[in-house]
């Protein structure tokens, strides 16, 4: 029997029953209800004490006490009043609001919910409201009649429900007239909790393990060799091609660095046996790191202390191998952070020097400050060149959509090049309608910290929009796979697409441009990195190829 | 986090029934932790499994992926569930005393 953090307990003619009438008392009188599969569990103490976090202890969200330290007031109020002087933006942010509505219908949670306080204009609220009370002469004078109200515990317990009901996507902020950034709302919200100890343990157990072993899943030097090599065997068997694996080579010309659940979560880890694929191909002179073995960024849940603090391990890497410069492989908030945080948390890169193809020549002087850029331009550069030896039929039997991923996307602008990379490797590509993609694209449900089971309900909740397109483009134009260049999204859309679009597998790029890749000296190709046997590919008897071997381990 | 009787020892387990440490883990706690997974009894297919788990993790600190717990133990994926309806990472992994995994997974 299935239970609250597995898809099938929930049934989708009921979930799809969105009651969107507000409740009859007002929002400031109506207490949050901590229903099972709509909340994460705490940050364990251990992970706290392990980066120095406020107040570590043991508590559970059902709890009527969340022992709070004595002067929590004080703390969220003087918290409040620093990042008002410390981040302009925020300060803006909580004076300009006119309610015009305009965010309340495009958030994904509000609309799989229809839950009023998942509206971007009253999720702001819910902050704005102690600000008003505590900040403003208005608030201090008329209070509720003016939007204000006092900071209670339930305030506290409504803002830890909420603030972890944002994935920080951003989606409203593209619709908001005076530009109001929502997630950055949500980032301040969180560092308020957070002083009191307040953090979920999905954020706060990889910040842990990023800080002490350099990746969210605390894999250590030889288990990042092991896991490696493992997939160079699998990618022996596809192709027939032995692949290098230099790790934490001194003098390389490239630092690689790319989400840790490529090292581990399927289909994530096809992507990663296509750079290595890619990279031996081009004979590049690149390197792994082991210390800057994540190319994700927990710590833009947390704070932006923490973001900085994981942040630099990349670059620290970087210098103590004598790097050039850092390519990033398909990550979502890490582009997000490098993007719009790097260059002030630990920039200039000065050290580096600003990328450039060893290929094609190619001088990326965007990444001037970062020294860093995304896989897909330096792919999108190659192709362009004509660089790469592609055989599209080889995906002929897969019809591709693709997801932008909320960071790379709103972050980066990153739109043309996957197109132009997927549209070069693979015959069958349809876009998902012009409302759910690019600037306008619709979250995973599970990014910021909120892709774990036990917040399975709102997950799929949160997923509705963007698998409803899925759905779309699988009814219209028999889609039956999504490339994502984001783990988040290669972990988390499977799940959304099992459940309201079954049928449609999940997929990075870059394993696409490695199953379509000619390589030098390969053996026949009849079956793809998953081992899968390829449509149209004739197998022979002495391929050494197995039936066994060559099953699919997807269900 | 909540305090439980595992193998005849006490021990700490978190939300989802993980054990906290797994220097507490012995056949004894894993038998128990099998009966939280709705299996009552354990043959020589699912020690061969949670043995391979528990080997990996002392070695390694980390669950081994799944396609190479598949390729080392010769279970396909849907046999791994056979044995542990929760599957590969919530089933086996719990009763090999191993802690859930966190981060873009």
């Amino acid at each position: 029997m299935s239970k609250f953090d597995e898809p099938d307990y929930y049934k989708q003619d009921e979930l799809l029953q969105i009651d969107t009438k507000p409740p009859k008392t007002s929002w400031m009188d109506t207490p949050v209800d901590f229903r099972k599969g709509t909340y994460i569990y705490p940050g364990k103490a251990k992970n706290l004490k392990v980066v120095d976090l406020p107040n570590p202890r043991e508590w559970a969200v059902e709890d009527i006490d969340w022992s709070l330290p004595e002067d929590w007031q004080r703390i969220v109020l003087e918290g409040m009043a620093d990042r008002l002087v410390k981040y302009r933006s925020f300060k803006v942010f909580m004076d300009t609001c006119v309610r015009c509505g305009a965010c309340a219908d495009k958030c994904h949670f509000f609309l799989g919910s229809g839950d009023p306080k998942n509206m971007p204009v009253l999720r702001a609220e819910l902050l704005r409201s102690i600000y008003r009370k505590d900040f403003t002469a208005m608030g201090k004078i008329f209070g509720t009649m003016a939007g204000a109200r006092p900071l209670t515990e339930d305030v506290i317990k409504e803002w830890f429900y909420y603030f972890f009901q944002c994935t920080e996507c951003r989606r409203c902020s593209v619709f908001c007239p005076y530009g109001i950034d929502t997630a950055e709302i949500t980032m301040i919200g969180r560092e308020l909790i957070g002083l009191l100890g307040l953090y979920v343990n999905w954020v706060i157990e990889p910040v842990a393990n990023c800080f002490r072993f350099g990746n969210h899943l605390a894999i250590q030097p030889h288990g990042l060799v092991d896991t490696l090599e493992f997939m160079a065997d699998d990618i022996e068997d596809a192709t027939g091609i032995k692949v290098d694996i230099p790790i934490n080579k001194k003098g390389a010309e490239i630092l690689f660095v790319t989400p840790s659940g490529d090292f581990v979560a399927d289909p994530g880890i096809y992507t990663c046996m296509g750079y290595m694929l890619l990279f031996q191909e081009l004979g590049i002179d690149y390197t792994w790191s082991t210390y800057a073995s994540d190319g994700g960024n927990f710590g833009l849940f947390t704070s932006h202390e923490m973001m900085k603090r994981l942040n630099a391990k990349i670059y620290a890497d970087a210098e103590r191998l004598g790097v050039k410069w850092v390519l990033g492989g398909e990550c979502g908030h890490m582009w997000r952070v490098i993007h719009q945080y790097m260059d002030t948390l630990n920039g200039p890169a000065d050290f580096l020097e600003i990328p450039k193809s060893p290929i094609t020549g190619t001088e990326f002087k965007h990444a001037r400050s970062t020294k860093m850029i995304h896989l897909m331009e330096f792919v999108a550069d190659l192709i362009r060149h004509d660089k790469l030896n592609l055989d599209k039929s080889r995906n002929d039997h897969i019809n591709v959509t693709f997801h932008d991923s909320c960071n790379p996307a709103r972050a980066m602008g990153i739109f043309e090049e996957p197109r132009y990379v997927i549209r070069n490797v693979c015959n069958n590509f349809h876009d998902m309608p012009e409302n759910t993609i690019r600037e306008q694209t619709f979250c995973c449900g599970g990014g910021a910290g909120l892709g774990t089971d036990e917040n399975m309900e709102m997950r799929l909740r949160g997923g509705l929009p963007r698998g409803s397109a899925v759905r779309h483009v699988q009814d219209k134009y028999g889609v039956n796979q999504l490339a994502a260049m984001c783990a988040i999204d290669r972990a988390t859309l499977v799940t959304v697409c099992d459940y309201w679009a079954p049928g449609v597998q999940v997929t990075g790029i870059t394993e696409l441009v490695a199953n379509a890749m000619v390589f030098t000296g390969e053996k026949k190709r009849t079956h793809n990195l998953r081992l899968e046997p390829i449509p149209g590919m004739d197998i022979d008897d002495d391929d050494g190829m197995g039936a066994e071997e060559g099953a699919s381990l997807d269900e | 986090m909540e305090m439980v009787e595992l193998g005849g020892k006490q021990m700490e387990i978190d939300e989802d029934g993980f054990i906290q440490d797994p220097d507490q883990w012995d056949e004894a706690v894993a038998a128990d932790l099998a009966k939280t997974e709705g299996v009552d009894d354990l043959t020589d297919n699912h020690w061969k499994l949670v043995h391979y788990l528990r080997d990996y993790y002392l070695e390694y600190n980390m669950a081994p992926m799944i396609r190479k717990l598949c390729k080392q133990t010769g279970f396909s994926l849907k046999e791994v569930y056979d044995l542990f309806p929760s599957g590969p990472a919530k089933g086996a992994c719990k009763v090999a005393g191993l802690p859930k995994p966190t981060g873009c997974v």
